[in-house]
């Protein structure tokens, strides 16, 4: 019995029968060989991914950080009473009165003041090209809101300009100003002694984020917050009209619909709908909203509309798919025990399929949220939005701007600080899309926590 | 196999009026002539079961009692059904009305995927059976009492239905059927997703629920054929070959392709 036993080593020439499964005949080595590259071929591609995931991460970080902060700088201002409210009675009628520019050799008085201690060969009329030309209205602002300041020395933080932004952040060189007539390198060895005494500080700025946008020539004021309420507008008439729309379409398609050539037709143009180019869809909002219906041009309302269009063959499509997956047993049970067909799809099978419904929602409305071309056509973009709409209606109806057209925008803007605030304004786009996506896992959850 | 009880109850069941009658019904899907000519009489208060090889028709027969056919567009019956001498295919029947009247189980258990309660209390609810909650309970106490699962679902009745063993949720589903106090009880195939033990509880069950029920049962197994029924149709090809008492059937079948089905040769 234990002759054979000890005998285990293959034979040299595995033939027909008799072949032993220790060891691996060509064919099978074969086989392996092929699995093994295809398995390397998938770890690659994932790496190249991954490669590239991170390389646009470290991009978008890296250029666009620097857009949230912002260089402020510290002056004691003197409000003189004689020059601020001539009557001395504190009317705010005749605050008022005094535009920004009666505000200008005040601040140029406090800039004098604070280099006083500097030696410097920079005019003193020059000194406020230091400062953002915002920074008249930023002192004018506080004391419109605060007449009681008048009279008084009052410290405020404004703006420095862009110029002396970028150099603290190592964006300006003193060699990249020869050519500059905005400023000179010998503003910068000012704001270099200013910023050792705390007079020039960066520090981060909300106002980037909740913001309006400026003007070409003031980037440093320029923020996302009036875009960003564009882009909230309409996304809520993307959702509130898409939504319905899309999933009563489906659930007529899917559930009650019968199969015949119409309905065929339907649904090939459905699925090619979803592949069509979206400025073709803004070409249709243009001639439909604005031309035949004469709804006002950039509002929040036209571009919701028109991003509904783009969105609802994408809510079709995953939620009839989503309506597919939910197994036919559940309808059978459900007309077995006596419910209409209506009360079938609303009692059973949307419930099922409510998770899916919502994943491709959101999917729809993250590609309405990042869509710009279509807005190109009804003029949301190159709309200067530098006002906050004025309650609900005007937040639908006034011209605004959105999120991606804002960075299309600043992007094409001469000034290299509106490229840094473009990178900023991508990452508080990613934020905002991340927002919504997390919404729509927590919302799915829910829903399906009710197996 | 069959034991005197049987014989009795059968003897019984053959004096009952008819519940059901088809006459001269045809059934097709598209070009496929899937049911010819089928003519039948099911009595009330009786197990009437359907044996036959697959493809045979007797699915989509009993398919036809409930309407449930309506939901495939491209299926076409013809011919007559009555329930209670009332044409079930007549243009002022309601399906959802017939449906609450005929009950169904299907082959697979297919419970909604809620609590054990919310199962039963559906057809209740949709049909405006119960008025209040206490008329609700009792329902669904009395239509699990039925199914033989009362005293295994009372302290979970609200722990979803999916959550039983295979055998608990096809009972859970004859439950739910009966819960909406139907007449007619059609049962496709419910034992062939189930375990030997199981499938005894519900056969046991079905010989229970004859005493209030016409029930009309698809079945694969001849032996379950012969187990719980008093009157089976043997169909073949989309024809009804025989249809006889079950144990005449088993015994002493009259068509050569009835013979040979029971003895294994077709099929």
């Amino acid at each position: 019995m234990t002759l054979e036993t000890a005998d285990i080593t293959p034979p040299a020439t595995p033939s027909g029968k008799g072949k032993s499964l220790l060891a691996q005949d060509t064919r099978t080595k074969k086989r392996n060989a092929a699995e093994t590259r295809f398995k390397a071929y998938g770890i690659a591609a994932l790496a190249f991914s991954i490669l590239f995931l991170a390389m646009l991460l470290f991009a978008i970080v890296r250029n666009g950080v620097p857009a949230f902060t912002q260089t402020f700088v510290t002056i004691e201002v003197e409000l003189p009473a004689d020059v601020l409210d001539k009557n001395g009675n504190r009317d705010i009628d005749d605050i008022k009165k005094v535009s920004t520019f009666g505000y200008n050799p005040l601040i140029q008085d406090a800039l004098v003041a604070a280099t006083a201690d500097i030696e410097t060969d920079v005019a003193d009329g020059d000194l406020k090209k230091m400062l953002s030309s915002s920074a008249g209205a930023t002192v004018r602002n506080a004391v419109i809101a605060n007449p009681d300041l008048i009279g008084q020395t009052v410290e405020f933080e404004v703006l420095a300009s862009s110029r002396v932004d970028g150099y603290m952040k190592g964006r300006v060189e003193r060699e990249d100003l020869e050519r500059d007539r905005n400023l000179d390198a010998a503003h910068l060895d000012i704001v270099d002694a200013l910023s050792q005494t705390g007079g020039v500080t960066r520090k981060f700025n909300w106002d980037f984020i909740l913001g309006a946008d400026a003007s070409e020539s003031r980037p440093e004021q320029a923020g996302m917050g009036v875009a960003m309420l564009g882009s909230v507008f309409m996304m809520l008439v993307v959702l509130l009209l898409s939504l319905p729309i899309g999933v009563a379409a489906s659930i007529y398609l899917e559930e009650f619909a019968p199969q015949n050539w119409i309905t065929d037709l339907i649904e090939v143009n459905i699925s090619n709908l979803a592949a069509v180019p979206s400025i073709v869809f803004g070409i249709l909002g243009l001639a439909v909203f604005i031309q035949f219906a004469h709804l006002p041009q950039s509002a929040p309302l036209v571009g919701g509309l028109t991003l509904t269009l783009m969105t609802l063959p994408t809510i079709v499509i995953s939620t009839r798919a989503s309506l597919k997956a939910v197994p036919p047993s559940i309808r059978s049970a459900a007309l077995g025990v006596g419910a209409s067909e209506m009360q079938t799809v609303f009692h059973h099978v949307l419930p099922l399929a409510m998770p899916g419904i919502l994943t491709g929602t959101i999917i729809g409305l993250a590609q309405a949220l990042g869509e710009t071309a279509p807005l190109l056509l009804i003029g949301m973009v190159g709309y200067i939005a530098s006002n906050y709409p004025d309650g609900i209606a005007s937040g639908f109806l006034d011209p605004n701007s959105a999120m991606p057209a804002q960075i299309f925008e600043w992007a094409k803007r001469a000034d290299p600080a509106y490229y840094e605030r473009a990178w900023g304004g991508i990452i508080i786009l990613l934020v905002f899309l991340m927002t919504m996506n997390i919404i729509a896992i927590i919302l799915r959850r829910r829903f399906e926590r009710r197996w | 196999m069959l034991d005197d009880k049987y014989h009795a109850d059968r003897a019984v069941g053959t004096m009952q009026d008819k519940k059901i009658t088809a006459k001269n019904v045809q059934v097709f899907y598209g070009d496929t002539h899937a049911i010819k000519d089928v003519n039948v009489d099911i009595a009330d208060k009786t197990v009437t079961a359907f044996i036959g090889p697959s493809g045979c028709g007797k699915s989509t027969f009993l398919r036809c009692l409930n309407r449930m056919n309506d939901t495939i567009d491209i299926c076409r019956v013809e011919g007559d059904i009555l329930i209670d001498d009332e044409d079930i295919y007549d243009p002022r029947v309601d399906p959802v009305q017939l449906r609450a009247k005929v009950g169904m189980v299907f082959q697979k258990p297919n419970p909604f995927p809620k609590s054990i309660y919310d199962n039963v209390a559906y057809g209740p609810k949709i049909h405006g059976l119960a008025k209040t909650k206490a008329d609700l309970d009792e329902i669904v106490e009395s239509s699990l009492r039925k199914a033989a699962l009362w005293n295994e679902a009372k302290d979970r009745l609200h722990q979803p239905g999916t959550g039983m063993s295979g055998g608990q949720q096809q009972r859970l589903c004859i439950a739910r059927a009966i819960a909406t106090a139907p007449e007619i009880l059609l049962m496709d195939e419910p034992c062939s997703a189930l375990d030997p033990i199981a499938t005894a509880q519900v056969e046991e069950l079905i010989d229970e629920l004859r005493q209030s029920f016409s029930v009309v049962i698809v079945t694969h197994s001849m032996q379950q054929a012969a187990r719980v029924s008093q009157k089976t149709a043997f169909f073949h090809l989309g024809n009804l070959v025989e249809f006889d008492d079950t144990d005449k059937i088993f015994t002493n079948p009259q068509d050569p392709r009835t013979e040979s089905y029971i003895s294994g040769r077709i099929g």
